[in-house]
């Protein structure tokens, strides 16, 4: 086999791979490929109508635009850009951790070079499609209905995925050197974690401090930002100005993306084996004096500290915890704020900190009860199942109180009643995510919680709507208690049709 | 003779999945034997521990371990009972002390006495470099070692044993025989499958040979070969023709 041709076979099996992992994240593992890619199609298509929804108004806009709108779109740009790196960093996290092939790979007589070149261009490839894919039902409705100059915005997305795959790969290869493998891998996973939301949280942040709004549109409209932006014909504004329609800059930072991935692939491919073989070396963390924590109390309080304790171990769980907890930032900031008493928009707090609990219970309830990594050892403990489900969402909920705790707390000296109401819904939105992941739990490797949310996709719906049903029904009893009577008969609706398909019913 | 002197009772033990798992199985096995149950792939032998270890529901059937309905009193048959599954499942996180002390959380042991023998256990498997590191670099062989110190923690009477020494090297498989035999000397029941039949030859005190889910042969090596005709053959070569004439007749 020619060197062209073996390169080629090779990025052919690596968009295979992709391709399987996609499908595997999309179908939880079964093996439903039609269904998958009509799923996806149908998905597409009915995307169509909220991107209608969100951007029709916008299809007439043309450069040079007033400094606010310029201002939001860049913003907007730059979020979707963040986001991208978010997923990069992950990605390229997993093809240095997680694949199994790296010892097949490095073992082989294939220039090494060459195979992490298209491993780089592969993953670049994988995070822009992705892109492209959710960008395209909003680029069609503006090509649709403002003309083909909006065509641009595939150059724009394809250029933003590019150039963030090459700065996710360049941000690993720099965690690598400077703080060693071990660490890369937390480090990255809670880089990406927070470079993800960081950017919308920062925003929110700034909003709250400035205007003492969660809008996160309130600094980038206003007068401040305005006076700050700089000159229209800035780089800054290349982005937004290529999405417009300005072809001619589209293909420069087309351009300039595919040079920037070029120059991190010939100069970072060299080193990918060096870094591999180092992972593969790097030594087993030590534990000293901790077996202490299993030494006395009762059965089920080992099995709660057991879990508490891998809990605190789990560096990608640490993300995204961390994750949950930065968008808690925003609110407890407006708390700060509203101590005051001038605001009435502390009532809006109590229904993202529901909706926060409810998530994170979700996770950690998943977590507690479907991912056991030892399942024979506590299934042949003698202690019935019941008790074991019981220190499992035990395990839940003190995890919850101790996050939500002090901010109920402090929302009692702003309003014991909204802080009771807070308290009551943050227990039941727990206790309901709870309860969705007993009905529907499936015994997996807790490695494998990024792909939780695809082993039942009425699972993840059932969280969502009561996350999202608690927190509606909390901030209607503090303003229209009667309808918050009807959220949550609504949202007990869904908890009872969701009990009723599960398979623990079945 | 009463149930109780028996460490395991199945009696018409029946699992089906796609077809039958276990056929109606009757096995007994007595107190501090050492008993390997060999059998082709497929054929039935881990569906059977996992019914014995409470790890699956039979269809029919009854399983009594020393006494004790385990289907009725699973607790109780459990505090008495360690498995070990061919696939070291334990908790990457945890150091194998952490892992051995939290098994001895479970099962409700004494923890003075319970830091002692993890300590031995693990020292005594050839793991006492590794007792601090977290379990998560650890390779098959390690990891099943850690896994079988944890069975072996809360001083179980009857030990069921899917496969132990697959991925274990010369020197730790023979520190594993050596354990077990050391447990069985005290009285405790061991329940072996394994692929190496010179490992049951050497160690077994019985032998049953399970195919298509139903005991087609058992007794000591010599009772085994007297079944066959020949004094002179192997286990292998009984074995082989043993499944050999199960799968003709099939």
């Amino acid at each position: 086999m020619s060197s062209t041709a073996h390169l080629t076979w090779f990025a052919r099996h690596e968009f295979r791979l992709a391709w399987r992992e996609w499908l595997a994240m999309m179908t939880g593992g079964r093996r439903r490929r039609n269904r998958a890619v009509i799923g996806l199609l149908v998905f597409a298509a009915i995307l169509h109508l909220p991107a209608y929804a969100v951007v029709a108004r916008y299809v007439d806009l043309r450069f040079p635009l007033d400094p606010s709108s310029l201002i939001v779109l860049t913003a907007t740009i730059f979020l979707s850009w963040a986001l991208m790196l978010s997923q990069a960093i992950e990605s390229v996290t997993r093809v240095f951790y997680a694949r199994a092939d790296l010892d097949l790979i490095m073992s082989s007589p294939a220039k090494l070079t060459n195979i992490f070149s298209i491993r780089i261009a592969a993953i670049a490839l994988t995070v822009s499609s992705m892109a492209l894919l959710l960008s395209t039902p909003f680029i069609d409705v503006l090509v649709y209905l403002g003309g083909p100059r909006w065509l641009a915005g595939f150059g724009v997305v394809l250029a933003i995925g590019l150039s963030a795959a090459a700065a996710a790969i360049a941000v690993t290869a720099f965690l690598f050197r400077v703080i060693g493998p071990s660490r890369t891998r937390l480090v990255a996973q809670i880089v990406s974690a927070v470079i993800g939301a960081g950017f919308v949280i920062a925003l929110q942040v700034v909003a709250v401090l400035s205007y003492g709004t969660l809008s996160r549109f309130a600094f980038l409209t206003s007068d401040t930002a305005a006076r700050i932006a700089p000159a229209p014909d800035s780089l800054v504004w290349w982005p937004a100005r290529a999405s417009l329609g300005d072809l001619e800059i589209m293909l420069l930072l087309l351009a300039a993306s595919l040079v920037l991935l070029g120059v991190v692939m010939a100069v970072l491919a060299p080193r990918f084996a060096d870094t591999v073989a180092s992972v593969a070396a790097n030594p087993a963390a030590v534990t000293q004096g901790r077996a202490r924590a299993f030494r006395s109390g009762s059965r089920q309080q080992a099995l709660r500290r057991k879990e508490f304790l891998l809990l605190r171990r789990d560096p990608w769980l640490l993300s995204q915890s961390l994750m949950q907890m930065l968008y808690l930032l925003p609110p407890a900031l407006m708390l700060w704020r509203s101590f005051s008493g001038t605001s009435t928009a502390i009532v809006l707090i109590t229904p993202v900190i529901v909706m926060a609990a409810g998530q994170l219970a979700g996770g950690l309830a998943w977590l507690t009860i479907s991912g056991e990594d030892a399942p024979d050892l506590v299934a042949t403990a003698p202690l019935p199942p019941s008790r074991v489900t019981r220190a499992k969402i035990e395990v839940v909920l003190i995890a919850i109180a101790t996050v939500f705790a002090p901010l109920v707390v402090a929302l009692t000296f702003a309003s014991p009643q909204q802080a009771a109401v807070t308290a009551i819904a943050i227990i039941i939105a727990t206790a309901s995510a709870a309860a969705v992941q007993l009905w529907f739990r499936a015994q997996a490797k807790r490695s494998q919680f990024r792909r939780r949310q695809t082993s039942s996709r009425i699972a993840t719906f059932a969280e969502a709507f009561s996350s999202i049903g608690w927190a509606a029904t909390a901030a209607l009893a503090l303003t229209i208690p009667v309808a918050a009577l009807v959220s949550g008969i609504l949202t007990l609706l869904t908890l009872a049709i969701a009990w009723k398909i599960s398979p623990r019913q079945a | 003779m009463t149930s109780q002197l028996y460490a395991l009772a199945l009696r018409g033990l029946t699992k089906r999945f796609d077809r039958p798992a276990v056929d109606a199985l009757d096995l007994t096995i007595r107190v501090g034997e050492f008993y390997a149950l060999l059998g082709p792939n497929g054929a039935g032998k881990t569906t059977t521990l996992r019914m014995v270890a409470g790890l699956l529901r039979p269809d029919a059937g009854s399983v009594s371990i020393l006494g004790i309905d385990a289907l009725a009193d699973p607790v109780a048959a459990k505090q008495i009972m360690a498995w070990v599954s061919d696939e070291p499942m334990i908790y990457d996180k945890l150091t194998p002390l952490e892992y051995l002390e939290f098994v001895a959380g479970l099962w409700g042991i004494d923890p003075r006495t319970s830091e002692k023998s993890a300590r031995n256990l693990l020292i005594s498997l050839g793991l006492e470099p590794h007792l601090n590191e977290r379990c998560e670099g650890f390779s098959k062989g390690m990891r099943q070692k850690v896994a079988l110190a944890g069975a072996l923690v809360h001083d179980p009477r009857l030990i069921i044993l899917d496969e132990p020494l697959t991925g274990l090297d010369a020197l730790s498989a023979r520190h594993v025989k050596g354990l077990l035999q050391e447990r069985v000397r005290t009285g405790c029941t061991v329940i072996m499958t394994t692929h190496i039949l010179e490992v049951a030859e050497r160690m077994a005190d019985r032998i049953g040979v399970i195919a298509s889910g139903r005991l087609i042969a058992e007794g000591t090596l010599a009772e085994l070969r007297e079944q066959n005709g020949r004094n002179d053959t192997t286990l292998e070569d009984m074995f082989i023709a043993l499944v050999d004439t199960e799968a003709a007749a099939a």
